[in-house]
């Protein structure tokens, strides 16, 4: 078993039952080919960077599951039969992911958490505590928004 | 004949004593860089969306690899740009 986190584009011209019940059904092949689904996080519909065969919206669906190896591999095929997604990823994740996915879970993320514990600290790692504050400010919100 | 206006330095300007160069992901101890994450990538891009190099960031060499990673994961997903215009 190992861990995996999959995205998946679903073009912005569907409506969302559909893809409810698209997600639905992939999920149900996960599970069926022994997987264990740890997190889904449903952005809803977003803009694209670019056009993708003309689509210029997209539904977002990033799942974070627990598979044996040939998992992937037969999930793909399914991705690239299926006309309704534009785009997919699936990455393996090693540990350190695994713990980010974790904290960004719980709303941690750590930095914040990190910069009361230890306030002593010299004035560079304050800055750079300041940078990655900023990412969990960004990327916390974004979400919710989408979903509204 | 150089009038005041001229000269620019008395001395040269000594550029040994530049700020260090720092790899921000050691110092802060991030050891994950997320790729759907956008507004974090954006600072290792220029305004056309290329990839900026290490020489400019401060990146050592194993995160400036995560980091082209990532930016090419959210391009390929649409949450980056390719090429751009004005992405800043």
């Amino acid at each position: 078993m190992a861990s995996y986190e999959n995205v998946l584009i679903f073009t912005g011209t569907l409506d969302l039952e559909t893809v409810k019940t698209a997600i639905g059904s992939y999920r149900e092949s996960l599970q069926s080919l022994g997987a264990e689904i740890i997190h889904e996080d449903f952005w809803g519909l977003r803009p694209l960077a670019y056009p993708i065969d003309k689509h210029t919206t997209g539904y977002y669906i990033v799942t974070e599951y627990q598979a044996p190896t040939n998992t992937v591999a037969r999930m793909e095929v399914l991705y690239k039969r299926d006309e309704r997604i534009l785009r997919f990823l699936t990455v393996s994740l090693d540990k350190f992911a695994v713990d980010y996915n974790a904290r960004k879970r719980n709303g941690l993320i750590g930095r914040k958490q990190k910069a009361s514990a230890e306030e002593a600290s010299t004035e560079e790692t304050i800055a750079a505590e300041a940078v990655v504050e900023q990412v969990t400010e960004s990327s916390n919100p974004e979400p919710t928004t989408q979903e509204a | 004949m150089a009038t005041a206006k001229d000269i620019r330095y008395l001395t040269t300007p000594k550029l040994s004593q530049l700020p260090k160069k720092y790899c921000r992901f050691k110092k802060a101890g991030i050891r994950y860089i997320d790729y759907k994450d956008p507004d974090f990538l954006l600072k290792f891009l220029n305004e056309q969306g290329k990839i900026l190099p290490r020489r400019l960031t401060g990146n050592s060499l194993k995160f400036q690899r995560r980091v082209a990673q990532a930016i090419k994961r959210a391009r390929h997903l649409a949450i980056l740009p390719y090429v751009t215009d004005l992405l800043k």
